[in-house]
């Protein structure tokens, strides 16, 4: 992907606490117009910590998000709203609302957000539902839907609002392996069709090398590796390596003194 | 002295958290009065049509079972009178005795109780698993308020539906009264209508009007702060929703308590 975009999103000294713990630890990277950009990392690592606070659901502990060069952290809540207007978000498990159609949860941003005739959002949310392959489903409930569907179904509801950028939480978890490599297509169809800038926490290294055109890797809070999908698969790190290689934790007995030694903290 | 520490530390955290609960109530209250309230007044629109089903699930459905409830426990309320009032040979003032009992405090009590069970602990369940399955956080990256879609629909149809359900069980407990009364003790029918007419005034009708509407703001911010509380999967849910349960019967007795002293003086 051209660096010539521009960044949409930098991180910048990002500190993220839960009590006296540190989850993310001084993360600082930025992400492209256009670019599929994937955080990767193993379970607790905080890359889900890390999307929240990306699209503004948490307030660091320190740091900033600058969002299209404005800083979300330090911005009011009414103000974060009209920068998540042009945010979408795809959730690990869809969040779809089941009590409403899946037309209803593609329509309902339309409604909230802009003053269109009804018959014109009905025509938008059927545009969004063929998009993802879900033309005709729009008076289906969630719960009549697949897996696959409802994580379908949930694409076309971030897509609603045509935003600049699309977050994807685990997007092909709890996925068989031909579903989860039809959603990799759609996300990598949305960002050449749309140019549309997609970042993705996952841990699928199948789906990431499908989709990604930069790497984030996180251990324990930490980054461990930034950079072009090749320039990570090359890493010397003993964890990167590990990860890609989808070796087991044979170094060390204790994974929390392993852990410790790859990402350099000292006991307090 | 490590005892005193724990008992300090102890006391000092039970402290903390009650008024960090206390916060968030007052914030939930406040951000509730707001998006019901003052930015309706600036034209943004409720979600009326939202308001309405659940005014159907929370009044019209929850009817039968209020009526039934209210109905038996106005024949109940009749026969201990009736065991009371006999040796004075005053069996046809049970009419009033019943009468003003299930204006002014039975049902009430009996309706907002029966409310707790089915709709508050609804509600707390239902943000809760809204919350579990990440919806209120869908809600809030769309840049939607939860408190405006989830929150006020359910208020405006509690503190409507619960004064509506009140005066139905009132007039359902009395008639069960009134069974009882006339074709069990056998009282005439005329004198049992006409001792419950004047026996009830106005003041109890306001009484028993104005606590159910409170009773119906408790059991909707309970259900309501309960929900977003929930943590975890659906071990979770079921422990605010029981939570819920328990924290509104003891809220509802304790402002029932505070309105009853109001009016007594």
């Amino acid at each position: 992907m051209p660096e010539e975009n521009g960044p949409i999103i930098e991180v910048k000294d990002l500190v993220v606490k839960y009590g006296d713990r540190t989850v993310l630890d001084n993360i600082n990277f930025h992400v492209n117009r256009g670019e599929t950009f994937v955080i990767l990392g193993g379970s607790g690592c905080g890359k889900s910590t890390l999307l929240k606070n990306l699209v503004g659901l948490m307030r660091p502990h320190s740091g900033h998000i600058l969002i299209n060069g404005q800083d979300i952290t330090e911005m009011t809540d009414v103000e974060r709203v009209e920068v998540r207007k042009k945010l979408g978000m795809c959730f690990q498990a869809s969040a779809l609302f089941n009590s409403m159609s899946i037309g209803d949860n593609v329509a309902l941003p339309l409604r909230e957000h802009t003053k269109l005739e009804e018959s014109t959002i009905d025509i938008m949310t059927k545009i969004k539902l063929e998009l993802v392959g879900l033309g005709g489903f729009e008076n289906y409930l969630p719960a009549e839907l697949s897996g696959g569907m409802k994580k379908r179904a949930g694409l076309a509801r971030a897509m609603a609002m045509d935003p600049e950028v699309i977050f994807y939480d685990e997007p092909s978890a709890g996925l068989d392996p031909i579903v989860a490599a039809g959603l990799d297509a759609l996300i990598r169809k949305m960002q050449s069709t749309f140019n549309l800038t997609s970042i993705v926490v996952t841990h699928e290294m199948a789906s990431v090398k499908l989709i990604a055109d930069r790497v984030l890797m996180l251990l324990a809070g930490k980054v461990v590796g930034y950079g072009k999908l090749e320039e990570i698969e090359g890493s010397e790190h003993p964890f990167v390596k590990q990860f890609f290689d989808r070796r087991p934790d044979d170094e060390s007995d204790n994974r929390d003194d392993y852990i410790k030694s790859l990402t350099g903290q000292d006991d307090d | 002295m490590s005892a005193l520490t724990y008992m300090f530390g102890y006391t000092g955290r039970v402290t903390l958290n009650s008024l960090y609960a206390v916060a968030r109530v007052c914030v939930l209250v406040q951000d509730t009065a707001y998006w019901a309230v003052v930015q309706p007044l600036r034209g943004k629109g409720l979600r009326l049509r939202s308001a309405v089903e659940h005014f159907v699930e929370f009044g019209f459905n929850s009817l039968p079972i209020v009526g039934l409830i209210c109905f038996l426990i106005g024949g109940i309320m009749s026969m201990q009178a009736v065991y009371l009032l006999k040796a004075f040979g005053a069996t046809q003032y049970v009419a009033n005795l019943v009468g003003v009992i299930a204006v002014r405090e039975l049902a009430p009590l009996m309706t907002a109780i029966l409310l707790t069970g089915r709709s508050g602990s609804a509600i707390a369940a239902e943000i809760g698993t809204m919350k579990v399955s990440e919806e209120i956080d869908a809600l809030e990256v769309m840049g939607l308020n939860p408190t405006k879609h989830l929150v006020v629909p359910k208020f405006i149809a509690m503190v409507t539906a619960i004064p509506c359900l009140t005066i139905l069980g009132a007039l359902i407990m009395i008639f069960g009264g009134f069974a009882v009364t006339v074709w069990v003790v056998g009282v005439e029918p005329n004198v049992y209508i006409n001792n419950t007419i004047n026996a009830i005034k106005i003041r109890d009708f306001a009484t028993g009007f104005s606590k159910s509407v409170f009773f119906g703001i408790v059991i909707c911010l309970v259900g309501v702060y309960r929900g977003f509380q929930v943590e975890g999967g659906a071990e979770g849910v079921g422990k605010m929703t029981t939570s819920s349960v328990v924290t509104s019967i003891f809220l509802i007795i304790f402002v029932d308590l505070i309105f009853t002293y109001i009016f007594f003086f």
